[in-house]
């Protein structure tokens, strides 16, 4: 495979389209939630995310944005493998994520653990893209922070 | 001192009203070491001239050359090596000034052409505050006075106007494109009014390549007696560009889109208006007599060149308007009108993609494309892995491709060392996005 092969596995193209969890939905009465605005002015890649959690769990994650196929990707597949995970496991998966993606390609990523973000590996080999594809995890991290204040406050 | 070496096979040039070709051309790429590097195992083809020219092996020693034997703080101290310095630098001054037909001392050495702008609307500012005194007050702006751009601008001269505009409480108003980006000149007439003060427009568009019909504005400026400021960033490299006969007041560019270093770009004025206008940092180098209470300043251009200046960038500056002078403005701009039709040409017959302006305008050899269903900035991976090097995003131009309707674009822009084969690349592999992202199969 090309490094521009390994960049774009079909299935990065494939949530690119599909864009799990587009569009951002109201959260449930009684649910926590948080939201966070995210942009990179490099290219203009951003996404509002909003985490809904009912206090332990993950129950679901909403966004809207406008960007590349990695962003956009990356922002799908984050939807599919938060959903039911504990804020502490999500927190812990968005590390593992940002720690493969800084890693130059030297850190295999755990398809165990990381499920189709795995697939995100070859992104690390191009530093410039790395943003784009931590954009909405940054953002899930940054909500989920939001949300936690909201709790704690209501 | 003497050029260093101007473009290879010069001393054989052909009579300066042949048109460059592709076999010229391809001797002038010998000039230019970095061209034949390869990316990503590819031979590299170089369409990002817009955002930076590369450099001829002439700049790039006449820079060297100049630390190697003549490098001393300019205008400062009698010894040898500052008056050698000095002559040097001047020179460079006025080759740059006759490059645009200007006056030597109508050339004000920046960093680039952010700086230059920033200079002017800080002047400005400056005069609105009051200093400068009576022969300042033509500058000075206030509540009621209006600025009027073109929403075709760089960011470079936008935000400098709308600060200009918030600090002063002057209104900044603006020539708006129609769909395709093409600027309304049907609503200039009624938008140049006695309000009108400054009018601040670009030569050529950097995201569109078009030229704007800078005659039919100025005429309007001139009649109300509004102030022109033209940002020639994309034409003083490309096109001829003589300042009188555009009949301007203020023109900025930056020196390494036009084949020179980073950090020295140019503000013009009219003599006149600089020797009017205050300054906007101060220091040393600029003053006359300075006692504990206050300063009297010198003339144009020093009084705005505060501080130690730019000397190697400015000498290498005139090196580079050596190479072009030497393969001829007129040539050059003939030639990207050519690689811009091609482009323009070759575009037209791949599906999905779509270029960006008006069909048909003039423009220099810049295209700027939308792949409905591909991001730019992954068509601009997608060319990068074929060695094609072009810009992707807003270039710093987003209120226009908000007019344009898109957030960003591709852009590939051309320069005196393209060739045809450079073009056919991009076409290329502009033709292969779709299929690889798999959209519209
Ligand atoms: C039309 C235009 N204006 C202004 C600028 C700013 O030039 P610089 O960044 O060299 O100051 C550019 C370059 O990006 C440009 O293309």
């Amino acid at each position: 495979m090309s490094d521009l092969e390994q960049l774009y596995q079909q299935i990065i193209l494939d949530h690119s389209k599909r864009r799990n969890g587009e569009g951002l939905v109201e959260p449930e009465p009684g649910h926590a939630w948080g939201e966070t605005h995210q942009h990179n002015p490099v290219c203009g890649d951003q996404i509002r995310l909003r985490v809904e959690t009912d206090g332990g769990a993950i129950r679901r994650i909403s966004w809207e944005g406008d960007g590349c196929s990695i962003s956009m990707a990356s922002a799908s597949v984050l939807v599919d493998l938060a959903a039911g995970e504990s804020r502490e496991s999500l927190l812990g998966l968005v590390a593992q994520f940002r720690a493969v993606m800084r890693s130059r390609g030297a850190i295999e990523a755990d398809e165990e653990a990381l499920g189709d973000a795995a697939a995100f590996a070859g992104v690390s080999r191009f530093p410039a893209r790395v943003k784009c594809a931590m954009l909405a995890w940054v953002a899930a991290e940054q909500a989920l922070a939001a949300a936690d204040t909201a709790a704690g406050q209501g | 001192m003497e050029t260093v070496t101007g473009p290879r096979g010069s001393a054989e040039a052909e009579p300066a009203l042949t048109p460059l070709d592709d076999t010229e051309v391809r001797r002038l790429r010998g000039d230019f070491t970095l061209l034949e590097r390869t990316v990503n195992s590819v031979p590299l083809v170089y369409l990002d001239s817009g955002a930076t020219s590369q450099k001829p092996q002439s700049v790039l020693d006449t820079e060297q050359h100049f630390y190697e034997n003549f490098n001393a703080a300019v205008h400062r101290g009698a010894h040898t090596l500052a008056v050698e310095a000095t002559e040097i630098y001047e020179e460079a001054r006025e080759k740059t000034a006759r490059f645009i037909g200007a006056g030597p001392d109508e050339v004000v050495w920046t960093s680039n052409a952010t700086e230059a702008l920033n200079l002017l609307t800080y002047s400005f500012s400056n005069a609105s505050a009051g200093r400068g005194g009576e022969a300042a007050r033509r500058f000075a702006l206030g509540p009621g006075d209006e600025i009027l751009v073109t929403e075709l601008e760089h960011h470079a001269n936008l935000i400098p106007w709308q600060e200009l505009a918030f600090r002063t409480g002057a209104s900044l108003k603006y020539i708006p494109v129609d769909a395709d980006g093409a600027l309304r000149m049907d609503l200039a007439a009624d938008l140049v009014g006695p309000r009108t003060r400054v009018l601040a427009f670009t030569h050529v568009s950097n995201v569109l390549g078009t030229v704007v019909d800078v005659a039919a504005l100025v005429e309007l400026a001139r009649a109300v007696g509004a102030l022109t400021v033209l940002d020639g960033c994309q034409s003083v490299p490309h096109l001829p560009v003589d300042v009188k006969a555009l009949d301007v007041d203020f023109m900025a560019f930056s020196g390494h889109k036009m084949l020179g270093p980073t950090g020295i770009g140019v503000l013009y004025g009219r003599r006149e208006l600089l020797d009017a206008m205050p300054p906007f940092l101060t220091g040393g180098s600029m003053i006359t007599t300075v006692t504990m209470e206050r300063a009297e300043f010198l003339e144009a251009p020093t009084r705005f060149e505060a501080g130690t200046q730019r000397i190697s960038q400015a000498v290498a500056l005139a090196a580079a308007i050596d190479y072009l002078d030497e393969v001829g403005m007129g040539r050059i701009a003939a030639w990207e009108e050519h690689l811009g039709r091609r482009l323009a040409a070759g575009l037209a017959s791949i599906p999905g993609v779509r270029q960006l302006g008006p069909a048909g305008a003039a423009r220099i050899g810049t295209a700027t494309i939308d792949v409905p269903g591909v991001h730019p900035h992954d068509v601009g991976q997608f060319l990068d892995s074929r060695g094609v090097a072009v810009r992707v995003g807003h270039h710093c131009a987003q209120p226009l491709h908000r007019a344009l309707g898109v957030t960003a674009s591709t852009r590939a822009s051309t320069y005196l060392y393209n060739t045809d084969d450079d073009v056919d690349a991009f076409l290329g592999a502009v033709a292969d996005v779709r299929g690889f992202f798999g959209v519209g199969a």
